[in-house]
């Protein structure tokens, strides 16, 4: 059934593929507009072969690493201080909530003005575009706890620490994940987004220059390394999710 | 009564109120004494306080007033060494194994490699849970769940078990069978053991005694003996006598069930 899926996936995949390209090769999408796929996968070949775009390869998932590690633990940490505040929480709920209504893409300018134009306005975007996902998710993981799990640590008297370690990090661990799945989408978005809006370097920037100066066959190569970039990670962490919701009986 | 293993004495539970909520009286105040090694079974109406007696005899939760005393010394506010508890809810670790799982207080408490995996050994067997030992909760039906939660408490060989309704989740059938594996476990352990319960029929085939509680706030009306051989099983419940004994306990029961219901509409 599993496999049986995942061929149909990979089927729908191709097809699109295939048509976009039969689409284009007929001219029924304009060169102009867009390349074929198979050209795209060549420019992105000589693109990564010749090493001209490396830097800012590098330069983009240095900043989406770094934005994304401090959303987990920071987020975590504060997702885990919240929920022992029921009083603060009350408070901080509905902020929560209303998050990601707000576009805090406005504040980019902002934040270059104060920091300057590097890599850290970059980060503090995809920071605060991945914080708050993984603190809504600590709280939903934590919210989940069976009380009966916190009675049986004390039945073997363990201290808090240890409960926290052997009982409630692992009972809240799905959602905790799945929090750590969406920071990572959306460190993603929040450092390639801004690269396109204002900065001098990375993937984002590389792209939007490639758009302004009509170069289609880097911008779709770039294009679909940032996809094929998003979609390895976002595979691995489904098959690491998935795994562990079948140990949990949850899938 | 000698050899008192557990002693409550006039113990009573109340639930602080909040700002526009009174406090709730939930338990007491009452008495109670378990010898060494007593399979004692708590019934009574919905609400009355069964469980909250049972955690406050845990050291769960702290009485308002009274004391607890086991094996002499007093249950304050942290459980006792050599008190086991198995809750009504699924208490199992679904990220451990079966084996996992029944080592886990085990591994907690510093026990040794070997020691460990041969109190597992034992209790994966006792428990028959052989075929499952590496099988993670998820896979396991609600009955050999909470078989691995018995497990869990008998590796640790407590001197006192804590059941609060432990086969409520289960069906009859699976329930009965339960019951003579408790009934063997309380045997070979020679624990006391103190049942909670809101079946009459598993009280009264598991218990040398049943407590009968009222409507709350929960108080003792009466403790029933059922004078049953140490040696028994399921089988028991086609005995005249074991109608005698749950038609005494429903006789108890009928009014305070009442008016525990009328209280709940």
């Amino acid at each position: 059934m599993g496999s049986r899926v995942n061929v149909l996936r990979c089927a729908v995949v191709a097809s699109g593929f295939l048509l976009v390209e039969g689409l284009a090769h007929i001219g029924m999408i304009p060169r102009v507009m867009m390349i074929p796929p198979s050209e795209m996968t060549v420019a992105l070949v000589r693109l990564l072969v010749s090493g001209t775009m490396n830097a800012h390869i590098a330069l983009t998932l240095r900043n989406i690493g770094i934005a994304l590690s401090s959303a987990i633990v920071l987020g975590f940490a504060a997702g885990a201080t919240v929920h022992s505040l029921p009083r603060l929480r009350s408070i901080l709920d509905p902020f929560f909530a209303s998050y990601y209504s707000i576009p805090i893409f406005v504040f980019y300018p902002l934040f270059i003005v104060i920091f300057g134009m590097n890599s850290i306005p970059l980060i503090i975007m995809g920071f605060l575009s991945a914080v708050v996902a993984m603190i809504i998710n600590t709280l939903n993981g934590l919210d989940r706890v069976p009380r009966v799990f916190r009675k049986t640590t004390r039945v073997f008297q363990m201290n808090r620490f240890r409960t926290v370690c052997f009982v409630i990090l692992p009972a809240a661990a799905a959602h905790i994940f799945t929090g750590v799945k969406l920071a990572v989408a959306n460190a993603f978005i929040g450092v390639i987004a801004a690269e396109f809006i204002l900065s001098g370097g990375g993937l984002g920037y590389q792209i939007s220059f490639a758009y302004f100066a009509f170069d289609n066959k880097n911008m779709y190569a770039l294009i679909a390394l940032t996809l094929a970039l998003v979609t390895v990670i976002n595979l691995t962490l489904f098959a690491w999710e998935k795994r562990l919701l079948t140990r949990m009986g949850r899938r | 009564m000698e050899n008192a293993h557990v002693v409550l004495r006039n113990v009573s539970r109340i639930y602080p109120g909040g700002a526009k909520q009174p406090p709730v009286h939930a338990l007491g105040p009452l008495d109670l004494q378990l010898s060494a090694g007593e399979f004692f079974s708590v019934v009574g109406p919905s609400g009355c306080g069964k469980s909250t007696l049972l955690e406050v005899i845990a050291g769960l939760a702290p009485a308002s007033e009274g004391t607890i005393t086991f094996e002499g010394a007093p249950v304050e506010d942290s459980v006792p060494t050599g008190v086991g508890v198995v809750f009504q809810e699924d208490a199992s670790f679904p990220w451990l194994t079966v084996e996992d799982n029944i080592a886990f207080g085990l591994r907690r408490m510093g026990v040794e490699k070997q020691e460990v995996r041969r109190r597992v050994e034992y209790a994966v067997d006792f428990m028959g849970l052989n075929e499952f030992a590496h099988a993670y909760p998820a896979q396991l039906s609600g009955g050999m769940r909470q078989r691995v939660c018995i497990a869990r408490t008998l590796v640790m060989q407590p001197r006192l078990i804590l059941l609060d309704e432990p086969f409520g989740a289960l069906d009859q059938q699976t329930r009965l069978l339960m019951g003579d594996e408790l009934l063997r476990l309380w045997r070979e352990t020679g624990a006391t053991v103190l049942l909670i319960t809101h079946a009459l029929d598993e009280a009264a085939m598991l218990a040398d005694r049943v407590g009968v509680m009222s409507a709350r706030p929960g108080r003792f009306i009466e403790t029933v003996p059922t004078g049953w051989p140490r040696e028994r099983d399921s089988r028991i419940v086609a005995r005249p006598e074991f109608g005698t004994v749950t038609g005494r306990l429903w006789s108890l029961l009928r009014e305070e069930s009442i008016k525990a219901l009328h209280r709940g509409k």
